[in-house]
Formats: C-alpha cells, sequence, structure tokens
C-alpha cells in the first residue's frame, strides 16, 4: 500500500513542529516539515501530500494579530494551490495558532472552500492573559460520520495553551449553520460532560467551542494541543493513575491518517 | 570620515585616571587603570576610545569575575569554617582565587567521566546516553530588571538561551527554569524611595517579560520559584536558566586561524551599551535605561532554527552569543588563542548614527558569532537566506595574536590577545567574619493552643514563599515540544506543588532529565556557609524526590552578593563558596557551571547604600535513569502508610515559623552530608524498586507544611503522630517539630504490601513511621502528649495555601 504523506508547514515562530511531525510519524505518515519560503518556490507544493498541518506556535510573533500574517500568506501568496488541495478532499489540520491561521485566512469555517471575508475569530481569553492548562472534550454529536474524530471517546483530556484562543461567531445565523453542519468537532466542558465556565472553558469561547472544521468536513481546527498527549507519560495524573499506554491525542492523528490511506493514496 | 578618537592617559595622574573611568563608565579601578597606562606606555601612544572600551568589557567583574579570581585575605572570629582553617586556632587565610580553590577544586577533585565540559565553555556539559549530551546554564539578569522589568527579564531568558545555543557547537533548548527574588507586593508606596519600582510592578513586569520570551521561543517552562523579601525592594533578582540537549559529538569548539567571522541574527543598535560595566556597578536614580537591552523572541527563534541545522551539518568550527559586552566579548573570546580581524562598518545596524566603539560593544539580543571555515562559507549562508535570517561576514580568524579592528579601512584598535584576556591586574580583597549579633535573647513565641498550631499553619501556607505560585506557572508554556514527564503543578487536581520537573528529552527514549533549585536567602542573614549547605541540600533533595540518581547529579552555583569590597560581605560570599566546596566533595555532585552577580546595592540621594540579602541559587541537573518510575509528591490511596526520612534537630532559626512570629532567630539548620547522602542513595533505590508511592522534602514551614502539602494536592486526608518523629532533643514541644526545617528531610507514602522491602532498603537510614493516608478528607496532627493538636479540612489547608499572590 502507498504511504500516506504529510507536510508540517513552519516559518518564524512556529514552535510545535517537531512533536507534531513525530505524533503524524507515530501516526504512520511519512512526514515532512517545510519551511514556508521552501512551499513558496514551489509550483506546485501539495502535490504528493494527502495531509498538511499548520502547527503551534507564535507566526511571526503573533504581531498584528495572532497567527494573521501567515494567515495573509496562504491568502495571497499560495490561494490557488491551498483552494485545489482542499477540494479534491485532502486533509487540512490547524492547531493552536495554526487554528487562529485557518480562521484568519478563510479555510475556516469553510462553508464556501475558501471565504473571502473572515466570518469566526479567535479573540483574547476572558482571563486576560496566557494560560496552559488540560481540559475536557466532548466530541460533537456528529462524531461517527466525522473523520477527524471517528471511535473517539465521549469525553477526552488535552492541553491548551494561549492567549488568544475565545472563538466567536460573527452572528448567530452562522453559529446555527455550525451547529446544525456538524461543524463542531469539539465543546469544552467539565469532568462529567456538562458545558461549563471557567476554567473549564479555559477562554470563554462561544457554545465552549475548541474545535469546528469546514463544511465538507476534511479541514479541522483546533486550540487544543493534540501532540501533546500522544502516551500516557504526558498525562498530567499518570504518577496516579492506571491510564491506556496510548494518549487521547494520538487518536486524531490515527483517524486523519487512516482516513487518507483509505480515500487519498 | 571621522578620526580615530585617542584618550589621553599617558600624561595622566592617578586622579585623572579614576576620572576617566568613571567619565566614560569604564568601571575600572585604580589599579587597573595603571596596569592600561603601562601598556600603552610600552607602546608609546595613547589607547584609542574602542581599545578602552573593550578592556573595560573584558575585564569588567561581569566578564572577568575579578572578586572570584583574585586574593582574599580572611579572618573569622570563631576560626570557621574548619574545613578552612583546618585546627588552625588563629590568624588570617589567605586564598588565591576562591573560584579555583572551591567549585573549580570539588569538581576536578570528583572526576566524574559524566562531566563532559565544565566552567570552560558558555555552559556546563554533561553526558546523556551513549549519543547525547545534556548543557545546562543559570543566568542573572537582575540590574536591568530593576530599571525595565519586562524588557530585562525578558533579555534575561533570552540571553541564558543563547549560551545553550552557543554551548559546544550549540544544544536545542529544550526547557527553562526561572528563579525570582522580589519585594513583598505589600510593600508602603511611601517607603519607596524615587526612582524605585513598586516590588508589584517589578513582579508582574517580571513574570510577563519572562512569559512572552520563553512562550515565543517554544522552550517550556517547568521549574522555578519566588522568594519575598523586603531586602529586594531595591534590587530584585532575576535568575534565568536553560537546559538544552546536543549530540555527544559536537560538544567541543576550537577555531581555526583563516575562519571567517560570521555575525548572525539581529541587528545592532545602541541598545544595551555598557551593559556589563553597568552590571558591575551600584545602582542609583539616575541609572541610564539605554543599558537595557531590547529583545525580539522570533529573531531569535529563527537564529535557533537555522543554527541547528548548519551544525548538523557541519557547517562551522565555533560558535558564541553576544552577552555582555557584545561583539567585544564574543569575537574577544572565540578569538583569544589566535587574532582575529573585523571591520566594523560590515556589521548591520538597526539605524545610523553608531559611533564604531558602540557598534563594537552594544549589547543588542539576538546575536550569535560564528567561526566558518572559507570554504563552507556558501552552504552556511544559503541556509540563513533560506529563513530569512541575517547573516554577514565581519571579519576573519588571524594567528598574529592580536584583535585588529577597522572602520572603514582605518585602523581604530590594535590590542595583543595576551594583554586583553590576561593582562588584567589581580585584586586583593579583605574579608572578616565578625561574630553574629545574637537575636533578641531567648525567642518567646505564644503557647499556642490547639486551634493555634491550626491556624499557625493555614498562616504558613499562606506566606508568599510557600504559597501557590499557580497564577505565574499557568502563563509560562510547560508543555511545548511535549517533552514534559513530570509537570510544575500535578495531583489529583493538578495544582500541588511539584518538588522538580522530569523532561524526556527524547522520543524514543525513556531517559529522562530532572530539574530543581534550592534558595533560601533568609539563611543567609544568619550565617552563608549554612545557607549554601542548605541550598545544596534542597536542590539535591528535590530532584531525588522524583526519581533523578543521585549518582549522576551536577550542580550549578549563582552567587549574588553586595559589594565584595566590604569586609562582612566578601567573608559571606567565602563562607558560602567554602561550604560548596564541603558539601559537594561529600554528595558527590560536581559543579559544571556558574555565574556571579555581585554589586547589587542600591544608593540612594542621600549616599546610603543598601545591598541585596546574599543569595545563592543551587541548581542541580539529575538524570533520570527511567521516567516511568518517576514519584510525585501527591498522596496516592488511603491506608498507606507515611513514613520520615532523617532526623529533625530543634533548628528553627530563619524559619518561616520565625519570620511569620516576626523573628529571625539564630540556630539555623546544618547539614550532616555524610547521612544526608546515604538518605538520598536511600530514596533513589527505593524509588528505582517502585516501592515509594509520593515523596516529598521537608523544607520551608517544616514537617507541617509538607505533609499538609502531599494531602491536599492527592485529594485525600492524613494523620500524622508526632511522637514517632526522630528528634535529637530530649526537651522537645510540639511546635518545634512541626515547623523546624531541619534538612535532608524527606515524607514518603508506602503501600503496606511493601512496608518491609522498603524498611530494608532503609537500613542506614533514620526513619519512622508517622501516619496513614486516611479516606476521610481531613488533616490531623497528634502532637508529643498525643493530643490533636491540628485539625482541619484538606480543602480549607489548600484554600489557605491557594491565596492570590497578587
Amino acid at each position: 500500500m502507498k504511504k500516506v504523506k504529510a507536510v508540517v508547514l513552519r516559518t518564524a515562530g512556529t514552535n510545535c513542529d517537531e512533536e507534531t511531525v513525530y505524533a503524524l510519524k507515530v501516526a504512520g505518515a511519512q512526514t515532512k516539515s517545510m519551511h514556508i519560503n521552501q512551499i513558496l518556490k514551489k509550483e506546485n507544493p501539495f502535490l504528493n501530500y494527502q495531509i498538511l498541518v499548520i502547527p503551534g506556535g507564535f507566526s511571526y510573533g503573533d504581531d498584528i494579530s495572532a497567527g494573521k500574517i501567515l494567515a495573509n500568506e496562504l491568502k495571497y501568496k499560495l490561494y490557488a494551490s491551498l483552494k485545489d488541495f482542499v477540494e479534491k478532499g485532502n486533509l487540512v489540520l490547524g492547531i493552536c495558532n495554526g487554528f487562529q491561521v485557518l480562521v484568519k485566512s478563510g479555510l475556516l469555517p469553510g462553508i464556501t472552500v475558501m471565504e473571502e471575508e473572515q466570518l469566526v475569530t479567535l479573540s483574547g481569553n476572558d482571563s486576560g492573559k496566557f494560560e496552559a492548562r488540560w481540559v475536557y472534550l466532548k466530541t460533537g454529536k456528529f462524531k461517527c460520520q466525522n473523520l477527524w474524530t471517528k471511535g473517539m471517546k465521549e469525553i477526552i483530556y488535552l492541553p491548551i495553551a494561549h492567549a488568544e484562543g475565545k472563538f466567536i461567531c460573527k452572528n448567530k445565523l452562522l453559529l446555527d449553520k455550525l451547529k446544525k453542519n456538524g461543524q463542531i468537532i469539539f465543546q469544552y466542558v467539565d469532568k462529567e460532560g456538562s458545558l461549563s465556565g471557567y476554567p473549564d472553558n479555559p477562554n470563554g469561547s462561544v457554545f465552549n467551542i475548541a474545535a469546528i472544521c469546514n463544511k465538507k468536513g476534511n479541514v479541522m481546527g483546533m486550540m487544543p494541543h493534540p501532540e501533546r498527549y500522544i502516551n500516557k507519560h504526558h498525562h498530567p495524573r499518570w504518577t496516579r493513575k492506571k491510564l491506556p499506554e496510548e494518549g487521547d491525542g494520538i487518536f486524531l492523528f490515527k483517524n486523519a491518517v487512516d482516513f487518507a490511506e483509505k480515500n487519498l493514496v | 570620515m571621522k578620526r580615530v578618537e585617542h584618550i589621553d592617559i599617558l600624561t595622566a595622574n592617578e586622579r585623572k585616571l579614576q576620572k576617566i573611568s568613571k567619565d566614560n563608565l569604564l568601571a575600572l579601578g585604580l589599579k587597573e587603570m595603571k596596569v592600561i597606562q603601562r601598556y600603552y606606555k610600552k607602546k608609546k601612544r595613547n589607547p584609542t576610545d574602542v581599545e578602552l572600551e573593550t578592556l573595560a568589557q573584558t575585564w569588567s567583574e561581569h566578564c572577568k569575575h575579578k572578586t572570584f579570581t583574585g586574593k582574599v585575605e580572611y579572618r573569622s572570629f570563631d576560626c570557621s569554617p574548619a574545613s578552612l582553617y583546618k585546627g588552625k586556632r588563629e590568624g588570617k587565610i589567605t586564598i588565591n582565587n576562591l573560584f579555583k580553590q572551591t567549585i573549580v577544586k570539588v569538581t576536578s577533585e570528583l572526576k566524574k567521566k559524566w562531566c563532559l565540559s565544565v566552567f570552560k565553555d558558555n555552559a556546563g556539559i554533561i553526558r546523556f546516553d551513549k549519543d547525547f549530551a545534556i548543557a545546562f546554564k543559570v543566568e542573572t539578569h537582575n540590574h536591568p530588571s530593576a530599571l525595565e522589568p519586562y524588557g530585562g527579564a525578558g533579555t534575561g531568558i533570552g540571553g541564558v538561551i543563547r549560551d545553550i545555543l552557543g554551548a559546544g557547537l550549540g544544544a536545542k533548548p529544550i526547557m527553562n527554569t526561572d528563579v525570582f527574588c522580589f519585594g513583598p507586593t505589600d510593600y508602603p508606596f511611601g517607603k519607596l524611595p524615587q526612582g524605585v519600582l513598586h516590588p508589584k510592578r517589578i513582579f508582574k513586569g517580571v513574570v510577563s517579560g519572562v512569559r512572552d520570551y520563553g512562550n515565543r521561543m517554544g522552550i517550556p517552562t517547568t521549574n522555578g520559584s519566588v522568594f519575598f523579601d523586603e531586602g529586594y525592594v531595591y534590587n530584585p533578582l532575576v535568575y534565568c536558566g536553560t537546559v538544552g540537549i546536543l549530540p555527544k559529538d559536537k560538544c567541543f569548539k576550537k577555531v581555526k586561524p583563516g575562519d571567517v567571522i560570521i555575525a548572525v541574527g539581529g541587528r545592532t543598535g545602541r541598545d544595551g551599551i555598557h551593559g556589563a560595566t553597568f552590571s558591575s556597578l551600584s545602582l542609583n536614580e539616575d541609572t541610564e535605561v539605554s543599558a537595557v537591552q531590547i529583545g525580539n523572541p522570533i529573531i531569535e527563534k529563527k537564529v535557533t532554527d537555522t543554527i541547528l541545522q548548519a551544525r548538523d551539518r557541519n557547517l562551522y568550527r565555533s560558535i558564541t552569543d553576544c552577552g555582555a559586552g557584545g561583539f567585544s566579548s564574543a569575537v574577544g573570546e572565540l578569538g583569544e588563542d589566535c587574532g582575529a580581524e573585523v571591520n566594523l562598518e560590515c556589521i548591520p545596524l538597526k539605524y545610523a548614527g553608531l559611533e564604531y566603539w558602540e557598534i563594537w560593544v552594544s549589547e543588542a539580543q539576538e546575536r550569535m558569532v560564528l567561526s566558518v571555515p572559507p570554504e563552507k562559507v556558501k552552504e552556511i549562508m544559503k541556509i540563513f537566506a533560506e529563513e530569512d535570517v541575517e547573516a554577514v561576514i565581519i571579519g576573519k580568524f588571524t594567528d598574529d595574536k592580536q584583535l585588529h579592528l577597522l572602520y572603514e579601512g582605518e585602523t581604530v584598535c590594535e590590542l595583543d590577545m595576551q594583554f586583553l584576556h590576561k593582562g588584567g591586574p589581580k585584586i586583593t580583597l579583605k574579608a572578616e567574619w565578625k561574630k553574629p549579633v545574637k537575636s533578641s535573647g531567648q525567642i518567646k513565641i505564644k503557647k499556642e493552643n490547639r486551634e493555634g498550631l491550626t491556624d499557625t499553619l493555614k498562616k504558613l501556607l499562606a506566606m508568599p514563599n510557600i504559597a501557590s505560585k499557580e497564577w505565574i506557572i499557568r502563563q509560562y508554556d510547560h508543555e511545548v515540544q511535549a517533552k514534559t514527564i513530570l509537570k510544575p503543578l500535578g495531583g489529583a487536581e493538578n495544582d500541588g506543588p511539584m518538588d522538580a520537573c522530569v523532561m524526556k528529552p527524547l522520543y524514543d527514549s525513556f531517559k529522562g532529565v530532572a530539574v530543581a533549585n534550592g534558595i533560601n536567602p533568609v539563611y543567609g542573614k544568619i550565617d552563608p556557609y549554612w545557607m549554601a549547605a542548605s541550598n545544596i541540600d534542597e536542590a539535591l533533595r528535590n530532584v531525588v524526590c522524583v526519581g533523578g540518581d543521585i549518582e549522576q547529579t551536577a550542580l550549578l552555583d549563582n552567587f549574588c552578593w553586595g559589594d565584595p569590597r566590604k569586609p562582612d560581605q566578601m567573608a559571606g560570599l567565602l563562607r558560602a563558596a567554602q561550604a560548596c566546596y564541603d558539601m559537594a566533595k561529600i554528595y558527590q555532585t560536581p559543579f559544571i557551571s556558574g555565574k556571579d552577580s555581585l554589586n547589587n546595592e542600591y544608593v540612594d540621594a542621600q549616599g546610603k547604600k543598601t545591598s541585596i540579602p546574599s543569595t545563592l541559587l543551587i541548581s542541580a541537573i539529575s538524570i533520570v535513569p527511567d521516567i516511568r518510575k518517576v514519584v510525585s509528591m501527591d498522596i496516592k490511596k488511603a491506608g498507606n502508610l507515611v513514613y520520615i526520612l532523617g532526623e529533625t534537630f530543634p533548628e528553627l532559626g530563619g524559619s518561616h515559623y520565625y519570620l511569620l512570629n516576626g523573628f529571625l532567630g539564630n540556630n539555623l539548620p546544618r547539614v550532616n552530608p555524610q547521612q544526608a547522602g546515604k538518605t538520598m542513595l536511600a530514596v533513589s533505590k527505593a524509588i528505582n524498586k517502585k516501592l515509594v508511592q509520593s515523596c516529598h522534602d521537608c523544607s520551608e514551614g517544616g514537617i507541617a507544611v509538607a505533609c499538609a502539602e502531599m494531602a491536599f494536592s492527592g485529594g485525600l486526608g492524613m494523620n500524622i503522630n508526632l511522637t514517632e518523629v526522630p528528634f535529637t532533643e530530649k526537651k522537645k514541644d510540639d511546635s518545634t517539630i512541626l515547623f523546624s526545617e531541619s534538612n535532608s528531610r524527606f515524607i514518603v507514602e508506602v503501600s503496606p504490601a511493601q512496608q518491609k522491602e522498603f524498611e530494608k532498603t532503609m537500613k542506614d537510614v533514620v526513619i519512622a513511621p508517622i501516619g496513614k493516608v486516611t479516606e476521610e478528607k481531613q488533616f490531623k496532627v497528634y502532637g508529643i502528649k498525643n493530643d490533636l493538636i491540628i485539625f482541619a479540612d484538606i480543602a480549607d489547608l489548600k484554600k489557605s495555601w491557594q491565596k492570590p499572590l497578587i
């Protein structure tokens, strides 16, 4: 069988590339990390790849606003090849800063393939500061249909680390659309799985939204870091609890690779 | 073109020499100025401005460590420490080069094979496994943080990260540790002298400065501590440390004459002029803020990304960072053995208008200097260009042992490397240890009633030095890189204070490193000797607690002191350094790197000088043979037994219990390193045999605080009985046993099924079972008369401990 190929895009200030590459490799993808300058030089940079990941970090220092400059590079310099990549059903995953890039470039919420204007955003946390903590996430009720969360537990546990993660929609209509389309992939919840406030919802996101995908489902953005919970020793309480060897985060990457293997290579 | 500026020193008398040093902020003493004068008399010319600046930077206390390498004449009223007087009953002791006689000496005597590079490079390097090594360095950035907390602290972390990037042929940073000392956050505004920032403002500024730099660099901040004391109101201390990993065959570097000098990274500006010399002087209300550097973490991140690529492709022979003294120190150090020639106009500037000497000494951030073989220049430049990192050729290394600087074709500096690096005169300092003034007689603390001790415990838990630092910790990304195995906070609700952090540097290996710190300046107010001993013990206890191997543990020293020209300050410094030797020798834990920051004092408008409490930070780094055996401090299961390891002495001097009651006291905790070493070895063994469920050391607040922290972190109750605690005196009382801060003690949770085997492992150690973990969430302590003296819900204790810091 042909091997799934993934590319992790990095630029000045990207800093979660190493562990994201590792997670993809563990999940079975042949993975390469590439600098944006390298990508921009190529005619058809994403040819032969099935998965594109934009990892976390502070791209260009998050100057202007988080992810904005890299988003503009995608939107204005890579528009054609990205649009083609997404239309062909390939997978795009944005984590943390990558999620910020996806919403600011128009790849998300992706009601159409690439939105002309920005419809949702990730603004400053309600607490007013950068926060690093673990959160419980409920997989959306469309999880069985969704390629990213297929077969996942109802509630998973992942860390967040950001200053700008509060998900906001342009208007209620759009929020309803996201709900209706099943585009809400993860919501912040308490231990028992009910929607709740700070610190369970660490940033004050509307409708506790932690992750969304585009309408088609092949582009996903999330604030929590799945690459930081690959095996049990990443869990904050592994010294006091019996836990499965594999962490909740790895399943997301495995699902992506599985899907790509079956449908894209 | 501007003519070269010469400064007339040939005809200057002593007063004039001193004036030249002062007017140009050179921070050179008369003796040094005279040596310089003699050198130029031989050369039959006056120095240029840039030559004098270069000498001042290179000979600064900051770069040269004159105090530590100078000569000390020491007297002590009681002929202590005994290890120094060696039975002599009187007289003075003369020490040539304190640093070599204590800290360096112990490392060379211990001859640990796993110490790969010590005291030579930008960081200490130890063996990790057969392919990799670990570099560790802790720096201070105190003066800048006092003036401009955000920028000062940010560039502090930026600087130590570059030390790691410049260690060997470059290590990849994998974690940061930060230790801060501030004035009390409730310090009255009215008492602040003009120009001094309020501790609260410094606190917030420093925390955000380190946060914004460290987080952007993608390096997890996994360990740290904060100490509050009135002595830090004028001079806060900011310690920043970084750990890196590098291939074992990349630990050494050597410049070759003919190599090209390439400057990489940030541009040079007027920020940070005279940083090195300024940090060697006292602060006052007129101190210039231009001495503080301006940081940009994204440039440093890009530099890191590209340098590691160049390293792996063997494209350079040597590397160092531009820290204090800027290019002057960086090129000066790299070219020390051969010589260097630099064209100053080639150095890219942030803006026009810099004098050539400013270019040379500016401490602008994010710059690295490389020694590149000419045939590799093209390839290395391509790597930098591809990721938009500015890199330029600024000169070459020569073989004439000269430092030759040109500006637009004209020679502006010609100095012998030998004179520059070895020509500085040794200084002689006097040190005198006087009998301390006894604090006011017998200390009487009101006899607490039952309610009283519970209340005292809650108050202790809420003291800022003991209380939760969650407010800070959560602002730091402590998991980026996905290598953090034991996080700064843990336990049932992810909010208990872990003793040390554990990192797993390689994704495909279960080997780890544990990092922890020991700091307690309160003890230093009584005797720096025992402060140093206690701090070493504390740092070691912490790494041992989590599963670090005491036999593969290295230490770093970081001295922050007042003016060493004051005999009492110098005596304290000497005593602390001697304790470092005495303790490390017996623990068998070598020092691999260190730093000193002296002259931490403030001169107010009336000329009154206030120095900081003598402060020594000891950082420990330990190899964790198998991270799957790591132990956390939160108690795990009801029914488990609670043991104490180590003896308790009536040592309340400098304790937080005394501080709470307004006393300092005299009888501070001492260390018996022979016994302590045995205890630590036994703990390491027990953890390795998986006989330990949780383990926590006793430090500030003694047994009471340690047990309470374990209980509320584990979300379970605990019953403790003080009658069982091994106590050295016949006469005993509850509060002394509860709150004494005697060193070398651990509280360990053991499952009943493993009791026998655990006790067998502890056969050389003083241990006693003192209690049990209980299902009901209450913390109960029974006193020596078997009466219930502390009774509280663990939730209440936690609430006190989580009292907001700010």
